[in-house]
């Protein structure tokens, strides 16, 4: 939301400090090694985009931005992911806090089976939201570019609606709790091409007010909406597996005109993937 | 080129035709016994449906007319308390094994006793009862026979509610997780809403099952002559009647006992509409 007081103070300093930042991060799922060893400094108000190939970890790594990947049996994270500066696996740290200020976006819109209404005001509700609840709905409906399509119909459930719109349902579910970061897996895959367009304008409005991450399969779509992109690749391992780590990590412009590393350019250019 | 496959689309064609005869067949014979039991209880139960059958006590033998009036309220009432302690001990055990023990040791555990547990013959439940509630309490009642239903009805609710569950999908749940919601909140106000239409089909479930059981309540709730006297007397049941008055000599009680065969299957008919209806109001 607001920004603290010393930061507010010298804009220099704001653009220079990472909002979140991954250091040394390694994901495993059991004993196997799913993305290796990621540093990575993501910024306030800008879009940073994760691209590569499938099975290279993108996803993963984008779930432990707000510590989605403890609800998946056996994985566990190495190194050091930290938010303003606060290490999110540190003991005293509680997930349910740290999902509601890095809100999340699924591959697959996934409104609740309840009212357009309640989608939007169950998050803020269980936070203990004070305010007028028509007037957060309204508000949150309006910012993902949804409202003048559900005003009539909010007490029909969110299952209703067509995919785009059930995507935009979710996202404006995700700014209802005012979160600080929006994480977005894939978030436009299963739309068709407009929705997909509508999410891309959207996100542009969003990062006004919010930072966000998005992982994409399509590398058009990085290259239109991101600031910064960070494209992974997999390594085949010796025990056969794949192994994701960040191949290069820079503004979206540098990646996709002059990328430093020749597996960056031949993913840009579409000679793999 | 159609030519060139005739023979052995012929063939497949005669096979397709005698499998489908035999398909038919057999759903036929499977329906006999069905139809024969429901046409033979109509004509013989409902032609004595009235009202008396509900207003009025069986009466003793040799004496005419009379109704059911104490069977009908007291399957009513144990069914009632038999609901009461196997619900919600049926949805928290799906809650624990489905939402937060997945994959523990416990969870399998609960859950291979639950299906030990819907094996189990209901005479085997009605004896647990009558060791556990009428041997301490000192007497038959109401009470002892909903526990004997309950444990029939606790296997029924537990799967269809774990069905329900897994039927969610998990991006439900981490969405709830993911707007800061905490596991509390999750399952009781995301989770348990969506599932409502398999609670309710499991309770109809359980409720069809345990509104023709006799064996549990034989030596449970017993019988009574008598109106309802309290949870904690003897209550008569429909099954418990048709079983004392089918093998009774007079010829009004064995009426009676067709009669209440007959409301027995009305009531289970009506239960499960209730559950069809409930179940096609499903959002998913």
């Amino acid at each position: 939301m607001s920004v603290s007081p010393s930061l507010t103070g010298s804009p220099d300093l704001m653009a220079t400090q990472p909002l979140l930042r991954a250091e040394g991060v390694s994901i495993l799922y059991g004993s196997t090694v799913a993305v290796s060893n990621v540093f990575l400094d993501i910024f306030k108000h800008q879009i940073t985009a994760f691209i590569g190939p499938s099975g290279c970890g993108k996803s993963t790594l984008l779930r432990c931005f707000n510590r989605t990947n403890d609800l998946i049996p056996g994985a566990k994270v190495k190194g050091n992911i930290t938010f303003q500066g606060i290490d999110l696996y540190a003991k005293h740290v509680d997930p349910v806090e740290v999902r509601r200020r890095i809100g999340m976006v699924f591959q697959k819109p996934n409104p609740f089976p309840k009212s357009i209404y309640n989608n939007i005001a169950f998050g803020a509700r269980i936070n203990g939201y004070q305010g007028d609840m028509d007037e957060l709905v309204e508000k949150s409906l309006t910012r993902a570019a949804l409202w003048d399509e559900v005003k009539d119909k909010l007490k029909e459930s969110g299952l209703s609606l067509s995919g785009g719109q059930q995507q935009r349902l979710c996202i404006a579910r995700a700014i209802a709790v005012q979160p600080e970061v929006i994480l977005m897996d894939e978030p436009c895959s299963a739309l068709d091409p407009i929705s997909t367009l509508r999410i891309e304008e959207l996100m542009q409005e969003l990062k006004e007010q919010y930072t966000i991450v998005i992982v994409t399969h399509n590398m058009q779509q990085a290259s239109r909406v991101s600031d910064k992109t960070a494209f992974f690749n997999a390594a085949e391992t010796e025990q056969g597996g794949k192994q994701g780590y960040l191949v290069e990590f820079d503004d979206t412009v540098n990646i996709f005109t002059n990328p430093r590393e020749d597996y960056t350019r031949d993913y840009v250019s579409g000679r793999f993937g | 080129m159609a030519e060139m496959y005739a023979p052995a689309d012929a063939r497949r064609r005669f096979f397709g035709g005698v499998m489908t005869a035999l398909v038919v067949g057999c759903t036929l014979i499977a329906l006999i016994p069905l139809i024969a039991i429901l046409l033979n209880v109509f004509i013989k139960g409902g032609g004595r449906l009235d009202t008396a059958v509900f207003t009025e006590l069986p009466p003793p033998p040799l004496v005419k007319g009379g109704g059911l009036r104490n069977a009908f309220f007291g399957t009513l009432i144990t069914l009632s308390i038999g609901s009461l302690l196997s619900v919600p001990l049926g949805i928290l055990t799906a809650i624990y094994t489905v939402e937060f023990g997945q994959g523990t040791k416990a969870a399998t555990i609960v859950r291979f006793c639950t299906n030990v547990l819907s094996g189990v013959p209901s005479i085997i439940a009605g004896l647990f009862a009558y060791g556990v509630v009428v041997l301490t309490t000192g007497k038959f009642s109401a009470v002892a026979g909903g526990v004997a239903l309950s444990v029939l009805m606790v296997p029924i609710v537990v799967r269809t509610v774990e069905e329900g569950l897994k039927s969610i999908p998990r991006e439900i749940r981490l969405a709830s997780i993911g707007v800061g919601a905490n596991d509390f909140q999750t399952v009781s106000r995301v989770v348990l809403p969506a599932v409502l239409p398999f609670i309710a089909t499991g309770v109809t479930l359980s409720l069809a099952r345990a509104a023709g059981e006799t064996a549990p309540l034989l030596f449970t709730a017993l019988f009574s002559q008598f109106g309802f006297n309290g949870a904690w007397a003897p209550v008569a049941t429909l099954s418990v009647l048709i079983y004392n008055f089918a093998i009774s000599p007079y010829q009004n009680q064995q009426e009676l006992a067709w009669v209440a065969s007959f409301v027995v299957i009305l009531l289970i008919l009506f239960i499960s509409i209730v559950s069809r209806y409930l179940t096609r109001r499903t959002v998913f």
